[in-house]
């Protein structure tokens, strides 16, 4: 069960060494490896949160472990009687603040940034269902295609019927596709209860809600498959709606976009032929 | 006089005896002691959710529960152990210290303290009876969001009433601790010498009487829809359900301090107590609870960064929530100042306000590292989040209040409670805890989403470690049940004040407390 997955894990090296699939290394300790702008700066400012974090954990428990080791009463320790200072809790108010305008910063810029989703390559309308996704491109190369996209994980892995895959609950029958180094804009909405769009490697969730259209946006550095699930509760199978986008060269996204359009108007060439008899 | 006094030591008291006793009694501690019991079963109720869920996520797959059980697993849990076990905790102790710490006789409305007791056993059996209507229990999550509530069956509407019931009994308490607070201290005794305890009981009472409302308005709202063909939630009929989550967001945030200042209280208790030396800046606790109560207001959004906000909107609710850092950092520093140059000794209550101090501050941090809108963006709705507030409410106000009961059970009790079970409890549970939720934090950054009943297979390790854990830190809570027992009946005698460095009206009275104290208000200085 998942050895190879434990293997890959702890092999960093091994994805490194065939970046082909690189991606497909599972993140364990930390953020996903990036694939946008985006992802990226989070990716770094969560560092340095944890790092200025870390620090203020050493400080403030150093000296409560070292008093707590120092001033006991078993050690002969006796009570001091001071209970205030007005210098020392001035600074202990003033110096956090200032400690919080240098995180917000960075962050009010990436927040700027997430948001604007002006002027995309392709918009993709992505709508939650109770279990799955259905992807419309609305606008850019690929425009008219539509398709709904579900978990292909056979229920017998499920069960424990059959030995589980690599991308066991990652995987679905037609992925989102989108080109690299695109900015694709994604509307949300739902079908029926909140979902939640999420592709961590992109550094984008977005809650799809019924009746209303919320919008975001991402440009993927990198060719590739990259897994995402929904994150908001939605019923039973909440656990069972993956999201899986394929990133490819403007070339094979190209390939990709003419195949699906003739297999559409092979669709609606068959369905055509059936009714010519009858006119 | 005299006579009375010797019928006070002994615990007798006219009035019906036997279940009648309880039933009708209106003496704070009778009720205080009740709301504890109360809680504790609770607290065992939710455990059981709360390992079954574990036991489902200790492989990849589908073994112990189905999909639908476990959602509703999953929301019963969060509603047991937030309404039914941590909050009537806290009003438990509240009713038990309150009056002994203010010098007080009783409550200030005796007769509907009892009432706002007995309000949650039928609450609670409606909660829990949700499990065996058709259909089953809530599947929504605790926060009910619109409009998968409003798809549930029966089980939910019944959660909704349990929650009315709940809010009606939390809002009684709550008007009364105020008043007793604000009327009942003994001359002498002004508001800033008040034992901090009760300084944050009358904030946090004045944060239930404000939000409480608000929650009862929300899910009024979801049963209107789900019933009376209103559409507040529902955008056909024009309505919004992300309106619900801000009206649930709302009472949630303030909901969350009302969890946490009582524990600080306890805690400041504690501290200087087994310090031997004052509690460092009680003025500034006080006003950095104060601040933490008002902010509170205004920080709700936080939880619905991924509803896809406006970026002012966003902005603000972050600083906002940024800010929040300021005055916790202020508690913790007073905390740490006031162990500074003390005489410490670490009997059991002062290990779990010290392990308190240091674990819900590793909830502090990933606090306020979820803050940021753009990591939040990350970690919303995952293991992140998770293991975030069972840093803060397992680690903080359960942990602080397990510190508070070893306190005070000489004075529930009359008897020490044992020192070796109760080092024991602790140990387990620090280890335990961490064991579980610690690893919780690399599932959620790894991108390991919550409330699912099956995972992909690179998280299964670190789900096996924590299943581990839960199960650990589940039976350690046994013992807590075992130094309670031993402590009501028998044990090593407690002396009127039963620490040797605590402070305060409570350790002047003999332990165990009589059934009436403060007939006479004591005289502060």
């Amino acid at each position: 069960m998942g050895r190879a997955s434990r293997v890959a894990g702890a092999l960093p090296a091994l994805g490194a060494a065939c970046p082909a699939f690189a991606q497909d290394v599972p993140a364990r300790y930390n953020l996903q490896a990036p694939v946008t702008g985006i992802a990226e700066q989070i990716n770094d400012m969560h560092t340095l949160m944890l790092v200025i974090c870390l620090v203020i954990f050493i400080g403030v428990f150093g000296v409560m472990f070292w008093a707590m080791f120092h001033h006991r009463k078993s050690r002969g320790a006796v009570a001091a009687n001071f209970h205030e200072n007005t210098a020392v809790e001035i600074a202990w108010t003033v110096i956090p603040i200032l400690i919080l305008l240098g995180m917000a910063w960075p962050a009010t810029r990436t927040v700027i940034e997430m948001k604007d989703t002006s002027n995309p390559d392709i918009t993709v309308k992505a709508t939650g269902y109770q279990w799955k996704w259905g992807y419309d491109y609305l606008q850019g190369e690929g425009e008219g295609i539509r398709f709904l996209s579900s978990l292909s994980t056979p229920r017998a892995q499920i069960d424990g019927g059959a030995p589980k895959g690599e991308a066991y609950l990652l995987e679905v029958d037609k992925p989102l596709v989108v080109p690299v180094g695109k900015k694709v804009r994604v509307l949300l909405t739902a079908n029926d209860v909140i979902h939640s769009w999420w592709v961590p490697a992109f550094g984008v969730k977005q809650d799809a809600i019924p009746g209303f259209i919320r919008d975001t946006w991402f440009r993927a550095d990198k060719e590739g498959i990259y897994r995402g699930n929904c994150a908001e509760l939605c019923g039973r199978d909440h656990g069972f709606m993956p999201i899986e986008v394929h990133v490819l060269s403007a070339e094979k996204y190209t390939e990709w976009v003419r195949l699906q359009q003739a297999a559409t108007a092979a669709v609606e060439q068959a369905s055509l032929v059936p009714q010519s008899p009858a006119l | 006089m005299a006579a009375v006094t010797h019928e006070q030591l002994h615990g007798h008291h006219p009035g019906p005896t036997g279940l009648m006793r309880w039933i009708t009694t209106t003496n704070h501690k009778d009720i205080g002691t009740m709301y504890m019991i109360f809680s504790f079963i609770m607290f065992l109720s939710g455990g059981v959710m709360a390992l079954t869920i574990r036991a489902e996520l200790f492989q990849p797959g589908l073994q112990v529960v189905q999909p639908e059980f476990f959602n509703q697993l999953t929301t019963m849990h969060g509603l047991v152990m937030v309404f039914g076990a941590i909050m009537p905790a806290f009003v438990g102790f509240a009713n038990w210290m309150i009056p002994l710490m203010i010098g007080a006789s009783d409550m200030a409305f005796a007769r509907m303290n009892n009432w706002s007791f007995w309000l949650l056993p039928p609450a609670a059996v409606l909660l829990l009876g949700s499990f065996f209507v058709p259909g089953g229990a809530s599947a929504a999550g605790w926060t009910l969001y619109a409009p998968l509530s409003v798809q549930m069956g029966m089980g939910m509407d019944l959660a909704i009433f349990a929650i009315h019931i709940m809010g009606i009994s939390s809002i009684m308490g709550a008007i009364n601790i105020v008043v007793t607070v604000l009327n009942m201290r003994a001359p002498g005794m002004t508001l800033m010498k008040m034992p901090l305890f009760c300084w944050t009981w009358l904030i946090t009472a004045y944060l239930l009487i404000a939000v409480m409302p608000v929650l009862a308005g929300a899910v009024t709202m979801i049963l209107t829809d789900r019933h009376f063909g209103t559409s507040f939630f529902n955008a056909a009929g024009g309505g919004d359900p992300v309106m619900y989550q801000h009206i649930f967001w709302f009472f949630g945030h303030p909901e969350v301090y009302i969890m946490i200042l009582p524990a600080f209280g306890i805690v400041s208790q504690i501290i200087p107590a087994f310090a031997r030396k004052p509690l460092f800046g009680y003025a500034s606790m006080v006003y950095a609870t104060a601040s933490i109560a008002i902010l509170s207001f205004a920080v709700w959004a936080h939880h619905m960064f991924a509803t896809g906000m406006p970026a002012a909107g966003q902005l603000f609710f972050m600083y906002a929530t940024m800010l929040i850092a300021v005055p916790t950092g202020v508690k913790v520093f007073n905390w740490v100042a006031t162990m500074w140059r003390g005489a410490m000794t670490f009997e059991t209550p002062m290990l779990w306000a010290t392990g308190f101090i240091f674990v819900f501050t590793m909830g502090g941090f990933t606090g306020l590292i979820c803050a940021i809108a753009p990591i939040d963006i990350q970690v919303q709705d995952t293991y992140y989040v998770v293991a975030h507030f069972h840093y803060v409410l397992v680690a903080g106000s359960l942990f602080a209040l397990f510190a508070g009961a070893y306190y005070w059970l000489p004075k529930w009790t009359g008897h020490m409670p044992s020192e070796g079970l109760g080092k024991l409890h602790f140990w387990c549970s620090i280890v335990f805890f961490n064991i579980t939720f610690f690893p919780m934090h690399f599932l959620g950054l790894a991108g390991m989403p919550r409330r699912i009943p099956d995972y992909a297979l690179q998280f299964a390790d670190f789900n096996a470690m924590a299943s581990i854990g839960a199960f650990g830190f589940g039976l350690s809570q046994l013992i807590f049940l075992v130094v309670v027992v031993k402590c009501v009946r028998g044990g090593e005698r407690a002396a009127a004040r039963a620490w040797e460095g605590a402070e305060g009206l409570e350790w002047t009275v003999p332990s165990p407390a009589p059934h009436h104290t403060f007939e006479e208000a004591p005289i502060v200085r």
